[in-house]
């Protein structure tokens, strides 16, 4: 593919990645060349792809600029989908009311809290980690640890008992999956997990427990009024959707990138206080986040590399915006000290990330747990054989299968 | 050193409290920032110069001259 004459060759998105851990070969060409680029997304409606650092996280950070969705801008795909659906549509997704709902929840992601919820996230880790060893070698660890540890992680803090898990996988897979799922399987799965949430809610009105919904039946907002029940259950699956799949799978491509080149995972036996850094740069060095965070520029705006008129949709890719060599040194290089690491995973500015501190405690404490329990961790097949996880909004691999 | 940080910018999202608990924390309520120390130590200085350059939400300003 070549890029020289903007326009005339269709730039489809997402774009095709050569190999499971190195990203699209269009992300150094995007970014050095054509810093805005029409791209054709699923549904055959258009956006501007921005890739280079400075413009994504101006784009990113700018509180006019809401995600797109309820008719405004392009649309993902046809198939629905968490961009598209009127799921989240209970949550207020800009503006003052949105800054309430998130300060109401953000309480429950201190940094304070995610220390005190960390042995908890220890022993789940550990116990799954004993399940997989009594299953014996080699194993998939995406499925025994990656995939079920952050759904754990957040039905504990929904106050969902731990026999429902397995359902909420199921849903939490489908709300996010743009092309695996036909349309008619993501409505009946978002049916049948609005009816579990709603009976859910009323059961925490009726009798509190000790958990984000129970506390938020009585905690008023700012300006004193209660959260409806329609936006409770905006909040569990909004935390479900936003929460579950990017953790597990980030987990999968952190492990993975550091077993692909075992200089790394070495580096960390050797000094294990270096699992903070490690992961910021695994969330830095993700070749497959997805398709990235599409805004709808609602007024005009210039950016470093060109100016947007309003109306404009654009496709903000983190992914390649984290690799821009006008941004970090040595960009193409994954460098377990590297610090600081302003990289864009988790998004910028008043929208980015309420998960964060969350996310980065599962990863930081999977890692440990990891390397402690299994410093032989080993990838059961060559790097070339993992495959891709098509079609998500978040990006990932199929399986991780290890040996240690 | 001295450290300001700017309550309506920050989106609580917890690296400064990560990075250095000595110097910030978070409101129990809602999440924004605390500034703990306006003038930290300087064996925090590394952490604090680090927490503003990875903020989220550019809360955080270091003056190093003063
Ligand atoms: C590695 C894991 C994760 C990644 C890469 C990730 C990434 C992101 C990104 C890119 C955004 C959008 C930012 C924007 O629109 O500018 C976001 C928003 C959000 N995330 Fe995460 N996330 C992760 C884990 C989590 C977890 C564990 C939770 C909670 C359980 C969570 C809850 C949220 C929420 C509620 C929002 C919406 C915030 C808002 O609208 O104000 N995320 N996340
Ligand atoms: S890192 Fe920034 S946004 Fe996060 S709590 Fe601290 S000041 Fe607020």
């Amino acid at each position: 593919m070549t890029l020289s004459e903007p326009g005339t060759d269709e730039l489809h998105y997402p774009l095709p990645a050569p190999d499971p851990l190195d990203p699209p070969k269009e992300w150094a060409e995007l970014r050095d060349r054509c810093p805005v680029a029409t791209v054709t997304l699923p549904s055959g409606d258009h956006a501007q792809l921005l890739t280079r650092y400075d413009d994504v996280k101006q784009v990113l950070s700018d509180p006019r600029f809401p995600r797109v969705g309820g008719g405004q801008g392009a649309r993902i795909s046809d198939s629905g989908g968490v961009f598209d659906s009127d799921m989240a549509s209970a949550l207020p997704q800009s503006g003052p009311a949105h800054q309430q709902w998130r300060r109401l929840v953000m309480r429950w992601f201190t940094a304070k809290r995610m220390a005190a919820l960390r042995p908890r996230i220890e022993a789940m880790a550990d116990s799954l980690i004993d399940e997989m060893l009594a299953h014996g070698q080699p194993a998939d660890l995406k499925a025994a640890l990656g995939f079920p540890l952050p759904v754990w992680v957040i039905c504990t803090m929904l106050g969902v008992p731990d026999s429902d898990r397995d359902r909420f996988s199921y849903w939490s897979d489908t709300l996010l999956n743009l092309t695996r799922y036909g349309r008619d399987e993501i409505v009946a799965a978002q049916t049948e997990f609005l009816g579990y949430m709603q009976a859910h809610v009323q059961a925490k009105r009726a009798q509190p427990g000790d958990d984000l919904l129970s506390e938020l039946t009585t905690e008023p907002t700012a300006d004193g009024t209660l959260l409806t029940d329609a936006q409770l259950v905006g909040t569990g699956q909004g935390l479900l959707v936003a929460g579950h799949e990017t953790t597990a799978n980030m987990i999968s491509k952190m492990v993975a990138m550091l077993l692909a080149d075992r200089r790394r995972w070495e580096q960390l036996l050797a000094d294990p206080s270096l699992v903070r850094t490690a992961v910021e740069e695994s969330l830095r060095f993700d070749a497959n986040p997805g398709i990235g965070m599409p805004r709808y520029i609602a007024e005009d705006v210039a950016l470093g590399s060109a100016a947007l008129p309003a109306g404009t949709t654009v496709m903000c890719s983190m992914g390649a915006a984290n690799r821009d060599a006008r941004a970090f040194d040595g960009a193409e290089e994954m460098d377990l000290t590297r610090s600081p690491n302003p990289h864009l995973s988790f998004g910028s500015g008043p929208h980015s990330c309420l998960g964060q501190a969350l996310a980065r405690t599962e990863l930081q404490v999977t890692l440990e747990v990891l390397l402690r329990r299994l410093p032989g961790l080993d990838l059961a097949v060559p790097v070339e054989e993992l495959q891709r996880v098509e079609g998500l909004a978040v990006g990932g691999l199929r399986e991780l299968p290890v040996r240690w | 050193m001295k450290v300001t940080v700017d309550e309506d910018r920050c989106c609580g999202a917890g690296q400064c409290v990560m990075l250095a608990p000595d110097v910030f924390d978070q409101r129990e309520d809602d999440g924004i920032v605390v500034l703990l120390e306006a003038e930290p130590d300087a064996a925090h200085h590394t952490a604090v110069r680090e927490a503003a350059d990875v903020c989220p939400a550019a809360a955080i300003t270091v003056h190093e001259d003063s």
